[in-house]
C-alpha cells in the first residue's frame, strides 16, 4: 500500500465530489417533490387512484437502478418518436439521463416511505383540522404533511444515504463523478487498492456528514433531547415555543 | 432473438446462483458479526463495528470494483504474471461482504429485542450457551428479523446486476450484449427488467410465506 499515492489520489478524486453531490441532491429534491402528491394518491382509499401509483413504485423498487439507467440512456434512443423530438437533446446527455433515472427511482422509494407517514398521522388530528374548518388542501399542507414528515425523518435518512451511494452508477454512463474518476485513474495507473480506497474514504466522509446533519435535524424537529444534554441526570425542561 | 432466449436463461441461472450463494454466506457473516457486536470483548466490537460502518457508508459498486481489480492485482503478484480474477467469485465475495454488514445490524437489533427473561429461563433450565443460541435466541430472533431480512434480500437481487460491470454474464450482461449486437437496447433492457421484477416478486412471495409460517398464532 502506497500511502503517498493514497493521499494524492484522494486529492484528485475530490474534484468529483461536486458532481456526486449535484446528482444526489438534485434527484433527492426532484424525488421529494414528485413523491408528495404521489404519496397522497397512494394513501387514498380509492383503488383506481392508488393502484397506478403502486404499479409505478413496485416496478421501480423491484428492478435494479442500473437497468433503469440503461433503459433511459441507451433504450429511449431506439424510439424514433423520441429521437426526432426536442427531448432528444436532453435524453442523449448522460448527466440528464442519470438525473432522470435517479429522480424517478428516488421518488418511488420516497412515495412508499411518505405513504407510511401519512397513514400514521393520528385520525384525531385530521378530525380536529376538519372541525376548525380547514379545506382538504389546508389539512394536507398544514397538518398531515408536517406530522408525516417528522415521523418519516429517521427512515428518510436511509434514502438520502442510499441515493448518495447510488449516484456512483453514473460512472457506468461515462460521467466522471467520484467513482467515474477513480475508474479512469485506475485504468491509467493500475493501482486499484490506493485509488478505490481513496474513493471509499471520500464517500464515507460524505455519508457521515449527511447522517450527522440529519441527526441534528431530528433533534431539532422531533424535540428529542440531544445526547448528554442533561448534566447529572437532571432533565432540562424545554418550553415549546409553538414551532 | 431465439439464441438470446437461451442466453437469458443462462444469465438468469447465474444471477440466481450468485444471489443465493452470497446471500447464504452473507447471513452467516451477519450472524457472526452480530454476535461479535454483542460480545463483551471490546476490541472485537470495535473491529466489527468499523466493518459494518465502512461497508454501509460506501457504494456497493466501489466495493465490487475494489475486490475485482484489487483481487486481480493480488493474484497476479502471487503468480508473477497477469491473472484475472473470476468475476463470479469476485461477485460472491463482494456481495457477501455487503450483505453481511447489513444483516449484522438487523440480527443485532433482533437479538436485543428478545426479552432477557427468555435467555435467563434457558440458563436456569441448564442449557449450554450454544444451546441457548441455537434453541432459544435464533428462532425468536428470526421472527423479528424477517421483514428487514426480506428487504435486504430484495436489495441483494438487484445488486447482483452490478457484477455485470466487471464482466459476469448475468441477466444484465446478456441484455447489454444483445442490446449492442441487435441494435435494440430498449427491447433487451426491458426484457432484463422483467426478469429482475420476476425474481424480486418471487422473493416477496417467499418472504410473505415465511412470515406467515413464523408468525405466532393469536398475535
Amino acid at each position: 500500500m502506497d500511502v503517498e499515492l493514497l493521499l494524492t489520489s484522494t486529492m484528485t478524486l475530490a474534484s468529483g465530489i461536486p458532481l456526486t453531490l449535484i446528482l444526489a441532491l438534485a434527484s433527492l429534491v426532484i424525488g421529494l417533490v414528485l413523491s408528495v402528491p404521489l404519496a397522497f394518491l397512494r394513501a387514498s382509499g380509492n383503488r383506481w387512484v392508488s393502484l397506478p401509483v403502486l404499479a409505478y413504485t413496485y416496478v421501480f423498487r423491484g428492478t435494479p437502478l442500473l437497468v433503469q439507467l440503461f433503459i433511459i440512456y441507451y433504450g429511449l434512443g431506439q424510439i424514433d418518436f423520441i429521437r426526432s423530438s426536442v427531448l432528444w437533446h436532453v435524453l442523449r446527455d448522460p448527466f440528464w439521463c442519470s438525473l432522470l433515472a435517479f429522480s424517478l427511482n428516488s421518488a418511488a422509494y420516497t412515495t412508499e416511505v411518505f405513504r407510511g407517514g401519512i397513514l400514521a398521522v393520528p385520525p384525531g388530528m385530521i378530525d380536529a383540522a376538519q372541525a376548525i374548518g380547514m379545506t382538504p388542501l389546508q389539512q394536507k399542507r398544514k397538518i398531515i404533511l408536517p406530522i408525516a414528515f417528522r415521523g418519516i425523518l429517521p427512515s428518510y435518512v436511509n434514502e438520502v444515504i442510499a441515493l448518495l451511494k447510488a449516484s456512483s452508477l453514473a460512472s457506468t454512463v461515462t460521467l466522471l463523478e467520484i467513482t467515474g474518476l477513480s475508474r479512469k485513474l485506475v485504468s491509467e495507473t493500475f493501482a486499484p487498492y490506493e485509488i478505490f480506497i481513496a474513493a471509499g474514504i471520500l464517500y464515507l466522509g460524505l455519508t457521515s456528514v449527511f447522517t450527522s446533519g440529519f441527526r441534528m435535524l431530528e433533534t431539532r424537529w422531533l424535540n428529542a433531547p440531544p445526547k448528554q444534554a442533561a448534566p447529572d441526570g437532571i432533565a432540562v425542561k424545554r418550553v415549546a415555543h409553538g414551532s | 432473438m431465439d439464441g438470446f432466449v437461451l442466453q437469458f436463461v443462462e444469465g438468469l441461472k447465474t444471477t440466481v446462483l450468485l444471489a443465493l450463494i452470497s446471500g447464504a454466506l452473507g447471513m452467516v457473516v451477519g450472524l457472526l458479526a452480530a454476535a461479535a457486536k454483542l460480545s463483551r470483548f471490546a476490541p472485537l466490537r470495535v473491529v466489527v463495528g468499523a466493518y459494518t460502518t465502512i461497508v454501509r457508508g460506501v457504494p456497493e459498486l466501489l466495493i465490487i470494483l475494489l475486490i475485482y481489480f484489487g483481487g486481480t492485482v493480488a493474484i497476479s503478484s502471487f503468480f508473477g504474471r497477469y491473472v484475472e480474477i473470476n468475476a463470479f467469485s469476485a461477485g460472491v465475495l463482494a456481495l457477501t461482504i455487503v450483505f453481511g454488514a447489513y444483516t449484522a445490524e438487523i440480527f443485532r437489533g433482533a437479538v436485543l429485542s428478545i426479552s432477557r427473561g427468555q435467555i435467563e429461563a434457558a440458563r436456569s433450565l441448564g442449557l449450554h450457551p450454544w444451546q441457548t443460541w441455537l434453541l432459544i435466541i435464533l428462532p425468536l430472533m428470526m421472527r423479528i428479523a424477517l421483514p428487514a431480512l426480506g428487504n435486504q434480500w430484495f436489495s441483494l437481487i438487484k445488486e447482483t446486476s452490478l457484477i455485470s460491470i466487471v464482466g459476469l454474464t448475468d441477466i444484465m450482461r446478456v441484455a447489454a450484449v444483445g442490446a449492442g449486437s441487435m441494435r435494440a437496447p430498449l427491447t433487451f433492457y426491458l426484457a432484463a427488467s422483467a426478469l429482475y421484477l420476476f425474481l424480486t416478486s418471487l422473493a416477496l412471495v417467499v418472504f410473505n410465506l415465511l412470515e406467515r409460517h413464523f408468525a405466532v398464532r393469536g398475535h
